[in-house]
């Protein structure tokens, strides 16, 4: 059993949790990820490591409320637990070598590019940092952000909050004054991520994507996780639990991977429902 | 004692009717009663040389454990077996008897051999629901070792240090454990309330077991020494499966057999209200003729499927799968399509509408008809594309059961572990000693996919080496 020894609401639907996972803390590096249940009956889901305190022995966690699972997670307080909690998994995010370096994050996304940004920032690299919601009330993690980026653009899809337009406005006018960069890393939904490899692809930048497909060991052992690189003009299946989550974002199979991950969407939409009726009864 | 019972034919296991348990997940295989098991054990000729003792991978005493049936000392006989085997209860269930102790039988020569495995199944299953005996915790000798993996390697491996008085902490990746026994074998093959009380007894034994702990990952085997660990046994199982490298194999409804089993019987998918979803019901193809994808095959149909395939590129002869599992699945309604090899997943694409909510889903699987050649260098005949023979069968899902290959978590951690070409661990046969000092592994970490009692004797004789080992020091 793991504690929940701080949990704080980012925004109506992205919670941040602190969970005492001794073995995970002492071990986990940007852009890993862990595999938790909640409970005895739960489901094991994938999140990426959002920060660690190695001393206090614990492992932050991100997420946004999106189907039964999270939404149970969300209904755990402070100094409740929960059931498993495995990690960290993955290969963690490559930074050697970098001196500047642009961190594009999507929506929860950012929870995950935060903890790259910091170490970056920390080992001296110049960081260029586009963060992107769909509105105002979706904003997470801006001063962190600000605090370890030389240069920061917030965009917002409707304009409620920085600046209008997605995270690909800023990119383009920075590639466009000739701005270079030793790589740009981009974590968030898929298709922003595939614009941004699209974006970044005539300058030749490196471009690093994280991939956050449905999973269920996340050891190794199902290929759930599976997605397709384009290698040198051959198909290669890879597997997001051991040979990622991060990879060349130039390779991957974008439409591909968007198509595998709706595969449970009906059976997702009812669990959560369920689930929400659920609470909404004990509630009453 | 009773005469000799001279009947050609094994005592036949009584089982569920095949229309009712095609749609529930409950044991097919219901057991031996008392008498029907002292009435096999009369079928036992006791020979003097035990030719079936050889056919055994862990040497159980068989004619000894079955002497004690023929009296009626069923935990008499279970004390016989426990001596060699940690797991008679699992073993009884799925090793492929027919193949090892059986194959050896003196009666099978002018009939049907002894039901051995039966019998097993039946002494240990007494003994559980009979014998109110916890195992004992041995006398410590102050020795710590470290078991990664908690399947059948790792639990035989435990199970005898333990015995023996090592402190023995299993680290297990998953949040259960048992691992394939736990993740792989389903519920109607091999009950899950028996794996767990395998491990209760460990654990009465002072057996440690450390769930959610990713050794490679959450800690190294180096640490493992660094926290006191004087000894490693590696039994980290299968990795990655295989895919057959054919267009279509990432649509909506493709499985690995791994994927599809776990998500059954690990995360209980196959109940009324379970958080993991599956898919359930359609047509469904098994590509494959292991144990695994009769399990894979069987799963899908009580899962609700309205028909299942099993697709095979060589005949019936060459089904690797144990023979009563075969009959079990022909029973059941599964259909045996063989020498027939996919070429291509076929998937739902509606150019016009790309948000249409079926596209990416599987619709079929094109296949070619095979035919068999030479003879190859396993003396398996080799099986050929009869050309122009393509044919679509519509499927719904599409289960790859065709192999798995090492995990490589354990050896890119560890350094001065060496591999083989396949990612198998190297060994020293008969120690299961690896390349690094102080490490040993043994079960599919090693060999590949194989049997689970193949697994417990690697696990027990790295036992025996680990003890002498730890005892020179």
């Amino acid at each position: 059993m793991y504690k929940i020894v701080n949990k704080r609401s980012l925004n109506p639907t992205v919670t941040m949790m602190d969970i005492e996972a001794p073995f995970v803390a002492k071990k986990a590096q940007p852009g890993q990820f862990i595999i938790l249940r909640v409970d005895e009956n739960g489901e094991r889901i994938p999140l990426t490591v959002a920060g660690y305190d190695r001393e206090a022995g614990t492992v932050k966690i991100i997420f946004q409320i999106v189907g039964a699972t999270t939404e149970k997670l969300n209904h755990k307080n402070e100094g409740e637990y929960i059931r498993d909690f495995a990690g960290p998994l993955g290969v963690p995010t490559e930074i050697e070598g970098l001196k500047k370096v642009c961190i594009v994050g999507g929506g929860v996304g950012c929870a995950i590019a935060l903890p790259i940004a910091q170490e970056l920032a920390k080992n001296g690299v110049e960081v260029t940092s586009v963060i992107g919601f769909r509105s105002k009330d979706l904003l997470i993690l801006e001063d962190e952000f600000r605090a370890c980026s030389e240069t920061f653009h917030v965009m917002t899809d409707d304009g409620s909050y920085g600046r209008q337009g997605n995270v690909c406005v800023p990119l383009n006018e920075m590639f466009a004054a000739g701005e270079k960069f030793d790589k740009v890393i981009t974590i968030g939904p898929l298709i922003m991520m595939k614009f941004v490899v699209e974006a970044t692809r005539p300058t030749g930048i490196p471009c690093t994507v994280s991939m956050n497909p449905i999973m269920i060991d996340g050891t190794g052992m199902c290929g759930g996780c599976r997605l397709t690189l384009n290698v040198d003009g051959k198909r290669v299946t890879k597997f997001a639990c051991v040979d990622g989550p991060d990879f060349n974002g130039y390779e991957v199979d974008f439409d591909e991977a968007m198509m595998r991950g709706t595969m449970y969407r009906d059976f997702e939409r009812h669990a959560h429902e369920e689930t929400c009726n659920l609470f909404k009864k004990e509630v009453k | 004692m009773a005469k000799a019972n001279m009947n050609p034919k094994k005592n036949e296991m009584p089982t569920q009717a095949p229309e009712v348990r095609a749609h529930n997940f409950s044991e097919v295989a219901l057991g031996y009663s008392e008498e029907t098991a002292i009435d096999e054990a009369l079928r036992c000729l006791g020979c003097k040389n035990m030719p079936c003792v050889g056919g055994c991978p862990v040497n159980i005493r068989i004619p000894d454990f079955i002497a004690k049936i023929k009296e009626g000392d069923f935990e008499g006989a279970y004390q016989i077996i426990s001596k060699d085997s940690s797991l008679p209860a699992v073993c009884g269930r799925v090793c492929p008897q027919e193949t090892q102790c059986e194959s050896k039988c003196v009666r099978g020569i002018k009939g049907e051999p002894v039901g051995i495995g039966r019998l097993e199944r039946f002494v240990a299953d007494w003994h559980m629901a009979h014998s109110g005996e916890t195992p004992e915790c041995a006398e410590s000798n102050g020795h710590k070792v470290a078991v990664i993996g908690s399947g059948p390697s790792g639990l035989t491996c435990a199970g005898d240090l333990a015995k023996k008085g090592y402190k023995v902490t299993v680290f297990e990746a998953l949040h259960t454990a048992g691992g394939v026994l736990v993740y792989g074998i389903p519920e109607f093959r091999l009950p899950k309330a028996i794996v767990q009380k395998e491990v209760d007894g460990l654990i009465a034994m002072g057996v440690d077991i450390e769930t959610n702990m990713i050794i490679g990952k959450t800690l190294t085997i180096d640490e493992l020494f660094g926290m006191g660990y004087e000894a490693v046994f590696i039994g980290s199982g299968a990795g990655l499966p295989n895919f057959m490298g054919i267009p279509g194999e990432s649509y909506k409804g493709v499985y690995s057999a791994n994927e599809f089993l776990t998500r059954s019987n690990l995360m209980k998918a196959y109940l009324d209200t379970p958080d993991t979803p599956i898919m359930k019901g359609g047509k469904v193809a098994v590509v494959g003729g292991g144990n695994v994808a009769m399990d894979a095959a069987r799963t899908a149909l009580r899962l609700g499927a309205e028909k299942v395939y099993i697709v095979y590129r060589r005949s019936m002869e060459e089904l690797p799968a144990r023979r009563e599992e075969v009959e079990h699945a022909e029973e059941e309604g599964i259909e045996f399509k063989i020498l027939t090899n996919p070429v291509e997943i076929l998937g739902y694409e509606n150019k016009d509408d790309k948000r249409d909510p079926k596209n990416g889903f599987v619709t079929g699987i094109k296949c070619v008809k095979m035919e068999l050649g030479e003879p190859d260098a396993r003396g398996r005949r080799r099986p050929i594309e009869i050309p122009g023979s393509e044919f679509v069968m519509d499927v719904d899902a599409v289960v790859m059961s065709i192999g798995t290959s090492p995990n490589p978590l354990i050896k890119s951690t560890t350094e001065g572990l060496e591999v083989n070409k396949y990612g198998g661990i190297i060994v020293e046969e008969g120690t299961g000693k690896t390349t690094k000092d102080a490490v040993y592994a043994g079960g599919d970490a090693v060999t590949g996919a194989a049997t689970v009692i193949s697994a417990m004797g690697a696990g027990k004789a790295a036992a025996k080496a680990i003890d002498e080992f730890l005892s020179k020091k």
